[in-house]
């Protein structure tokens, strides 16, 4: 028996040396290959005595599992240190710096993103969105809007004109987006509900006025809208606008040619630090301009005042901007500097909803 | 438009405070802008010098011992160390004690020590309380001043100051007694009725007086009277303090009296000076070229326009703006000749802007002077130069003037709810007009209301309810929630709007920054991008170089580019989505989408970077970027880009060698993109690598009305998908699409794909050569491909990319 015993210290001393996946195959090969060592002595098996197969074969099939699995172990052993060795050497710097994903570098411009937050607000009362055009006629921008023509009322506004043309009519830039009530209601049977939100021109420059800003304006006509609606939908648009759960808001009588009767709408805050704070404090900020519709501009959209009435407001888009969110000077929202709009702007992913919240 | 409460409380009995006044002046639309309580100068007593020392250690210093009455320091005189050289025993003045705040310098005072001597308080110049410029020396009173009073009561500096914001629409509110008259109707107090003057008359206004017009609206009425024998010294010292507290200076009695008229009765008058009026006076239209030097000492050019009052001498009065220098009264003014007129809103609001004329006769004349106070004005202004001017009046002679004829409103009370929501009776809406001077004619549920003189605002039924309104208070109106209009509302937005807003979003995920930059541009560039049509240019731009409404946005992004990348900020892509103009009508103005990188600012980031390769440096920007971009605008507006061509070329504005322009078939142009011509860019004045695109989202078709939403069903081959590369040298001219478009038209059946995967150029494939390396897809349809079948398809890809191309496979 000693043979075998001898075969199999030599063969776990040769598994035992094997170093690489390659020598290990070698030793296999030798011992339990179609000629190894073990696999001959497997043979003499069937030349063997019963009572031999008993002892020896027993022996010979031991050493065979032995060997095997001694194999199996080492192979094992090899097959993972290979592995752990490839992986040190693929080990990389990870403190490298990678891109960022583009959808984080850019930025939606405040006056977009304050639109797409007016349209999820009042997208959910049943209005929907009308534009104009900048270019608008004397007609749209004053005489429909019950603007008498010399009217003091036309001088507020400062209007920008173009040159006259061969029949002496000059256009205008628009100074309000309240043309576009005219158009919609001669485009449009009641009842009426839209936001016009967009560009307008007054010739005017300081921290809070630009030539050019922007207007949001609703409007709303039927046989009954009257102000206590009018009230409702501003007060739910200011909550929900600046987010705070509830707000105060003064309607005070005023003048506008295009409503009667007419409001300025001041809402409560405190202004006592150096962002405004709307839901608490004792004072009060001047937000918007309102009031029912004039039957002269029902009259002139192609509606009769006595059946259909309505009402409308507006307000300076990037004035609220600049209120919810604190830009110091409206100049600086046309300047297209790089760091403001980095700083002021949106992310491209972050889209004003009632589901998920108007800002993040 | 500004007063006083003392003022107010001449026309207002009121027991309401300061507080409530002006709360409930912004609740009836009377804007409260400005309030001074006067509280500043609340703490400063009346207070006389008992003695004046020379200070022991400074010459030009007294030690005063000051007594300021038995409230102030237990009635024991204070030490006060003072500088004024007036100061002197005896003297009376205004006392500032330790703690108070003195306004002219800013400072409030402590118990100071001054080279060693205690000091308790301070004797005031007025300068130091903010009442003049004068700092010769500290207030000096009449010896009989109350000591230990107030000393802003006795100077009649306690007198609260409000200003309103008036809207244009309420001329009457330009008065004080037309505030008055509204604060009254609101309940807040009684409307106390103006007297009517007893004035005794004699002889008749020796000037004739005619309008020669042929308008009779231009001046629908004048009255003129002349007075005799007056005064014209200064005014009382109550008028003088009323119009310094609203911001005038006070010039002489007859002048003041004008303008306390201007503002107690909103009716300007104005005065000549009889002396100097040589001739009849006419109301006429200047003439052209025709000048006067006017009040304000300046010289005005007239036309045919302005409506003037001219004697002998020629122009002495704009009509309703302004008088002339040479007629003014003075000092030496003895006959004076008292003008209440009426003039044309609108004629007045031309002349005044057209002459640059802002005056408070003005303001009061454009929004509309109540004609029914024409002449009792005039007797109210006579008898004001009476009392303080002395004299005798003549009978007035009146010109064009026609009693006013009211105009009558329908009114059915049930408006008030119809508009407003609220519940009002009608008894109180007939209380509230009839408490504004209304009229109201007839009973039960609809009325005619006679509208007063003093309300040319108010027209119709919406105008009676919004007095009715905001008299009963705003406040009580309730908001009540819309009604919901249908269940499914449809879209919310436009196809166009909502292409706006995706382009945006999509923009701004491929890492570019959106940017609002001006509609109007200079002309020079609008030119250069295709604009400046006369009609899109500004009559009155506000800046030189903001005159042209821009035909594109590539002007402005490219020149904020250059603008940041002055600031050291080179690398950029920035985009905006607005309009562009073509002309002057509402569909002219396009929307588009434009953006422009500059420097490394590509859509993987800017700059250099380890991972950009050899030495980190990042690439400049390119046509390929700007294509990118342009297309993802596109493809987000979720057009089908198998129908979308790109041909090479574009505006003059581009790169003509790198620049393409894109169509959705062969009529639409969807969009151009590029790199910039040299002469564009230095035209604009601006450097660096910069490329840019335009995408014009009007131009894109409505997507095609589906039938329904269900998805069709996804065909899955079962035949494992193929690709096989190729390589064509060709020419370095032909264009890589056309391989691309060889070989799918190979068979558009099985290839579904084909990519170009390396473009190179040396001298291995021969000069004037390139090498284009394709890979296709093909994907097998019904049966597995044979080797036969390959042979086939890859033979007729060869044979049609080399007969469309020239160009050879590589071997």
């Amino acid at each position: 028996m000693s043979d075998l015993e001898n075969l199999k210290t030599s063969l776990l001393a040769e598994i035992e040396g094997a170093s690489d996946e390659a020598s290990i195959e070698a030793v296999r090969v030798n011992a339990l290959g179609k000629k190894g060592s073990v696999s001959e002595l497997l043979k003499t098996l069937g030349g063997m005595s019963a009572e031999e197969r008993q002892t020896r074969g027993a022996a010979i099939n031991a050493l065979k599992t032995e060997v095997t699995e001694a194999i199996t172990s080492r192979k094992t052993m090899l097959k993972d240190a290979a592995i752990d060795a490839r992986l040190k050497a693929e080990t990389l710097d990870v403190s490298l710096p990678v891109r960022s994903s583009p959808a984080e570098r850019g930025r939606i411009h405040p006056i977009s993103q304050i639109t797409d937050e007016i349209t999820a607000i009042f997208a959910d009362m049943g209005f929907s969105i009308a534009e104009g055009s900048d270019v608008e006629t004397d007609y749209y921008n004053f005489t429909a809007l019950n603007f008498p023509e010399g009217h003091p009322a036309r001088e507020m506004h400062d209007t920008f004109f173009f040159q006259p043309d061969e029949k002496g009519e000059r256009k205008v830039l628009r100074t309000h987006t309240s043309p576009v009530q005219v158009r919609t209601m001669e485009a449009q049977d009641p009842p009426i509900r839209i936001i016009i939100p967009g560009k307008t021109y007054r010739q005017d420059s300081d921290a809070t006025h630009s030539p050019m800003f922007h207007q949001v304006e609703g409007l709303v006509v039927d046989k009954k809208a009257h102000v206590g609606n009018l009230r409702y939908v501003l007060e739910e648009f200011c909550k929900t606008f600046f987010e705070v759960p509830s707000v105060t808001m003064r309607f005070r009588p005023s003048f506008f040619p295009f409503t009667e009767p007419s409001f300025e709408v001041d809402i409560q805050c405190d202004r006592s630090g150096p962002i405004v704070k709307f839901g608490e404090g004792t004072d009060w900020m001047e937000i918007l301009g309102c009031g029912m519709v004039h039957p002269n501009v029902l009259r002139a959209g192609g509606l009769d005042p006595d059946e259909y009435q309505g009402f409308a407001w507006g307000m300076g888009l990037d004035r609220i901007a600049m209120l919810k969110y604190g830009m110091p000077d409206l100049r600086d929202f046309f300047n297209a500097d790089v760091r403001w709009m980095n700083h002021y702007g949106f992310r491209p992913l972050d889209m004003p909803t009632l589901f998920g919240g108007l800002s993040q | 438009m500004k007063f006083t409460l003392s003022w107010l409380k001449d026309h207002l009995e009121t027991d309401a405070n300061l507080e409530q006044i002006c709360e409930r002046l912004t609740a009836i639309g009377l804007e409260v802008e400005d309030v001074d309580d006067k509280a500043a100068y609340k703490p400063f007593v009346i207070a006389k010098v008992l003695s004046a020392e020379k200070h022991p250690e400074a010459d030009r210093l007294k030690v005063l011992s000051v007594d300021a009455g038995p409230d102030v320091n237990g009635g024991k005189p204070l030490q006060i160390v003072c500088g004024a050289p007036n100061a002197r025993a005896g003297l009376v003045g205004a006392l500032a004690r330790p703690g108070d705040y003195v306004p002219g310098i800013d400072v409030t005072l402590a118990i100071g020590k001054i080279r060693g001597v205690e000091s308790h308080g301070m004797m005031c110049s007025e300068k130091e309380l903010n009442m003049s410029e004068d700092h010769n020396g500290i207030i000096d009173l009449p010896e009989d001043a109350p000591v230990g009073t107030s000393f802003a009561a006795y100077a009649g500096l306690d007198d609260p100051m409000i200003e309103i914001n008036l809207t244009p629409n309420r001329p009457d509110c330009t008065s004080i007694y037309g505030i008055a008259r509204d604060l009254a109707a609101s309940g807040l107090g009684t409307l106390k009725q103006r007297a009517e003057p007893q004035l005794k008359l004699e002889g008749e206004t020796s000037v004739g007086l005619s309008i020669d017009l042929d308008d009779e609206n231009l001046c629908p009425g004048f009255g003129l009277r002349l007075v005799r024998g007056v005064k014209n010294g200064a005014s009382p010292a109550w008028m003088q303090t009323r119009l310094k507290a609203i911001g005038l200076r006070p010039i002489n009695a007859l002048v003041d009296i004008t303008n306390y008229m201007t503002f107690d009765q909103g009716r300007p008058m104005h005065v000549f000076d009889a002396a100097k009026v040589k001739g009849d006076l006419v109301v006429r239209r200047a003439s052209e070229g025709e000048t006067i030097l006017a009040l304000d000492t300046r010289e005005y050019k007239l036309s045919p326009s302005n409506v003037v009052i001219a004697d002998d001498n020629g122009v002495e009065s704009i009509g309703g703006i302004m008088g002339g220098e040479h007629s003014g009264c003075d000092e030496n003014t003895v006959d004076v000749l008292i003008e209440s007129a009426l003039w044309d809103p609108i004629n007045i609001a031309k002349s005044g802007r057209a002459l640059g004329i802002i005056t408070d006769a003005r303001y009061r004349f454009e929004r509309g002077v109540d004609p029914d106070y024409m002449l009792p004005g005039l007797d109210r202004t006579t008898q004001l130069v009476l009392e303080l001017c002395g004299g005798t009046a003549a009978e007035a002679k009146v010109v064009g003037y026609k009693a006013y004829e009211p105009k009558v409103v329908d009114f059915p009370f049930a408006e008030v709810k119809r508009l407003t929501g609220l519940e009002i009776s009608s008894d109180e809406s007939r209380q509230i007009l009839d408490r504004l001077g209304f009229t109201v004619e007839g009973s039960g549920e609809r009325v005619s209301v006679k509208v007063p003189s003093w309300r040319p605002d108010v027209d119709g039924k919406a105008d009676l309810v919004e007095e009715v309104m905001r008299i009963h208070g705003v406040d009580h109106i309730k908001p009540e929630p819309l009604e919901s209009i249908g269940s499914v509302n449809g879209k919310i937005l436009t196809t166009l709007q909502i292409r706006t807003r995706t382009a945006k979003r999509a923009l701004a995920a491929r890492g570019m920054l959106e940017a609002v930059t001006w509609s109007f541009i200079p002309e020079a560039q609008a030119k250069l991008f295709g604009g400046g049509a006369p009609s899109l240019k500004l009559a009155n731009p506000i800046a030189a170089d903001m005159s042209d409404m821009r035909p594109s946005l590539l002007p402005g992004l490219l020149t904020a580019a250059q603008r940041n990348a002055d600031k050291g900020l080179g690398d950029v892509a920035i985009f905006e989505v607005s309009g562009t103009y073509e002309n002057d009508t509402p569909e002219g103005q396009r929307r588009v989408a434009g953006g422009v990188r500059r420097g490394t600012a590509s859509i993987n980031g800017a700059g250099r970077l380890w991972s950009n390769g050899a030495k980190g440096g990042g690439k400049p920007v390119d046509v390929y970027d700007a294509k990118a971009d342009a297309l993802a605008v596109i493809e987000a507006c979720g057009l089908p880009m198998s129908n979308v061509q790109v041909e090479k070329g574009g505006p003059a504005w581009y790169h003509p060698g790198r620049c393409g322009t894109i169509k959705m078939g062969p009529k639409i142009v969807l969009g151009t993109f590029g790199e910039f011509h040299p002469k564009t860019l230095s035209a604009l004045d601006v450097s660096g690598a910069l490329c840019g695109f335009e995408v014009y989202l009007d131009a894109m078709a409505e997507p095609k009305k589906k039938a329904t939403r269900t998805k069709p069903p996804l065909e899955l081959s079962p035949f494992q998908a193929v690709k096989r590369d190729f390589a064509f040298v060709v020419e370095s001219t032909v264009e890589a699409g056309a391989i691309v478009k060889a070989a799918t038209s190979a068979d558009r059946k099985l290839i579904s794909g084909v990519n170009v995967f390396d473009v190179f150029e040396g001298a291995s494939v021969g000069e004037g050569k390139k090498s284009v390396a394709i890979e296709i897809l093909i994907q097998p349809v019904d049966k597995t491909l044979t080797d036969e079948d390959f042979e086939a398809l890859t033979a007729k890809i060869v044979a049609n990319v080399v007969k469309v191309t020239g160009g050879v496979l590589r071997a």
